[in-house]
């Protein structure tokens, strides 16, 4: 009787895992292509990258380790201490910009309007353009000699002669967070469109009964309703400010004398124009660190706060 | 009901004339290309053509050879979207629907890897594309496009397949229909908006890439549009009526297809925005 239970139970067994493997096998067919894919492409680099980091990474012949000079190379380098800097303005000018003016637009395009479908796409061509058109075309607007922007100011007698932008490095730091603000507001929009569709109507109701103005509903409900979202588009373009790459590799490439740098341009310069590699995978990981940093302390700064409610 | 409204038209005048300087850089862009290419660097500039022509167009197409690069990105961003997508829904189908052997592994590793900078994989992108022989060949940035737009699309499918009832499976399932028939036959056709929408973020990504384009790929003749537009705008620095006419023909294409599938928009950006 027991051998017989057994038997059958080991029967059961087997056919069990018969069944798994087989499940298993079809699963890993559907995974296989893009397993493949992240392994070779995405996870052996990164992990490559952060172990050449502690080498010298040579151009030819094997690495050798080197501890954390890299690091401590990268850490003592005015450049990227400027680079950092000019981040941080650059996220002073644009996140504000961005999350002002996006909401703002939102807003105004929350409610039904004649040509919304239109303005809407008209505040989102920006964004899908690509960063080296854009770029190009801020280029040309705020040139020295013929650009349109010196030519309205001094049409306007705001300036008396013209301004040479990209020559001075906070203007031309302003001036690429301008670009990127402008590129990015309909960005922005779309979300905050998305969240203010999610707020219920019934609250605003409710509000205007109990005899809240506008402004008054705004910030006692609008505001807190979207809150979440504020936090992601916040969060998100600070991660961004710190990744700017294109508009300064074109504007100015780092110069006059690294003065305009940025991380991601220093890092790409380091690697392929001085060919620096361990120190710029060093430089690589230690703005990916940052930025992580970044993002924890901002979830600190917006975590849910409890109700004030008092339990007695 | 919004035309008496008063403060509705005060709304849409002040929308409207924010809306009129957002667009009016590509208006300037677009004046400038349709001038003669001497008059580009005119003071005071213009605001509206003179001597309207499609001279500059042309020049940039044919001369120039735009047209060599239009096809070239256009062949890199359309087989890079088909991949990256397909396979993105294979892996989102699975993790969606089945339990399995390192499922949540495999997901969270693709969802950390999306919150890293891309930049961060450049270097050692590059160390590794110079070791499979794959630098300077379009089938090389190929297949970076393709890892790199797996794990976005995966996690946007997911959400998508997700959603869809599985009793409408279970109907396909009596009948003896396999994973694939799931997949292929209900899944995937119920998917299309998604689908949509991943194909014309992924191929926007590949379109517009030029970081990546402009390491990997070293031979002028392999250029794709926004890398060929730098190296342009470098040789021909006072061209800008030709350089215009070629970054609007570079716009053109992703401008009309949002405009088609404008609707699939919001759900592309409320994804997208996980990735930044």
């Amino acid at each position: 009787m027991a051998m017989l239970y057994s038997g059958l139970s080991l029967r059961r067994r087997k056919q069990r895992l018969y069944r798994s493997l087989r499940h298993h096998a079809a699963v890993y067919l559907f995974l296989l292509p893009g397993l493949a894919f992240f392994l070779v492409f995405t996870t052996y680099p990164i992990l490559y990258s952060f172990v050449m980091s502690f080498t010298n990474w040579p151009i030819m012949g094997p690495a050798q380790f080197v501890g954390v000079q890299n690091y401590s190379q990268v850490l003592n380098d005015p450049i990227v201490l400027t680079a950092f800097l000019n981040a941080i303005l650059y996220m002073a000018v644009s996140v504000p910009l961005q999350l002002g003016l996006g909401l703002l637009v939102a807003i105004g395009l929350d409610r039904p309007m004649p040509g919304r479908t239109m303005l809407r796409l008209i505040y989102y061509l920006p964004v899908i353009t690509s960063w080296v058109v854009v770029t190009y075309i801020f280029q040309y607007l705020f040139n020295t000699d013929y650009g349109l922007i010196n030519w309205l100011l001094m049409s306007l007698n705001v300036i008396q002669s013209p301004i040479a932008w990209l020559a001075d490095p906070h203007k031309a730091i302003v001036v690429a967070a301008i670009l990127g603000s402008w590129k990015g507001i309909g960005w922005a929009m779309m979300i905050f469109l998305a969240a203010l569709q999610g707020v219920p109507v019934e609250l605003y109701e409710a509000a205007a009964i109990d005899g809240a103005g506008k402004w008054h509903s705004f910030w006692s409900i609008t505001l807190p309703s979207i809150r979440a979202s504020m936090f992601f588009v916040t969060v998100l373009l600070v991660m961004g400010a710190f990744q700017v790459f294109t508009q300064i590799y074109i504007l100015t490439a780092g110069g006059p004398a690294d003065q305009t740098q940025v991380p991601l341009v220093w890092m790409y310069q380091q690697a392929f124009t001085n060919l620096q590699f361990g120190y710029a995978s060093a430089l690589s990981w230690l703005i990916a660190v940052l930025i992580v940093l970044f993002t924890m302390v901002q979830f600190w700064i917006f975590r849910p706060r409890s109700l004030n409610v008092r339990e007695d | 009901m919004w035309v008496n409204s008063k403060a509705t038209i005060v709304r849409f005048l002040i929308l409207l004339t924010f809306a009129i300087i957002m667009v009016f850089p590509f208006w300037y862009m677009a004046v400038v290309s349709l001038e003669p290419n001497q008059l580009s660097l005119q003071y005071p500039p213009v605001l509206f053509p003179h001597h309207a022509s499609f001279g500059n167009y042309v020049g940039a197409w044919q001369t120039n050879n735009f047209a060599g690069y239009f096809m070239r990105s256009l062949y890199v961003s359309v087989t890079s979207t088909v991949l990256g997508t397909l396979i993105a829904c294979a892996a989102a189908f699975v993790v969606s629907r089945y339990r399995f052997f390192g499922r949540n592994v495999i997901y969270r590793a693709f969802l950390v890897s999306m919150m890293i900078p891309g930049m961060t994989f450049l270097l050692p992108q590059f160390k590794l594309m110079e070791s499979l022989g794959l630098l300077n060949h379009l089938y090389g940035l190929i297949l970076i496009y393709t890892s790199g737009m797996i794990p976005f699309t995966t996690f946007l499918m997911k959400g998508f397949f997700d959603d869809i009832p599985l009793e409408l499976e279970d109907a396909v399932l009596m009948d003896g229909g396999t994973k694939w028939t799931l997949f292929a036959r209900v899944a995937m056709p119920m998917a299309t908006p998604s689908l949509v929408t991943a194909v014309l973020f992924n191929f926007m990504g590949g379109w517009d890439e030029f970081t990546m384009a402009l390491t990997f790929l070293l031979n002028p003749n392999k250029f794709t549009f926004p890398v060929a537009l730098m190296f342009f705008q470098g040789q021909h620095s006072t061209q800008w009526g030709e350089f215009f006419a070629a970054a609007l023909i570079q716009t053109a294409p992703i401008v009309i297809m949002f405009v088609i599938f404008q609707r699939y928009i919001v759900k592309g950006i409320m994804a997208g925005a996980v990735k930044g």
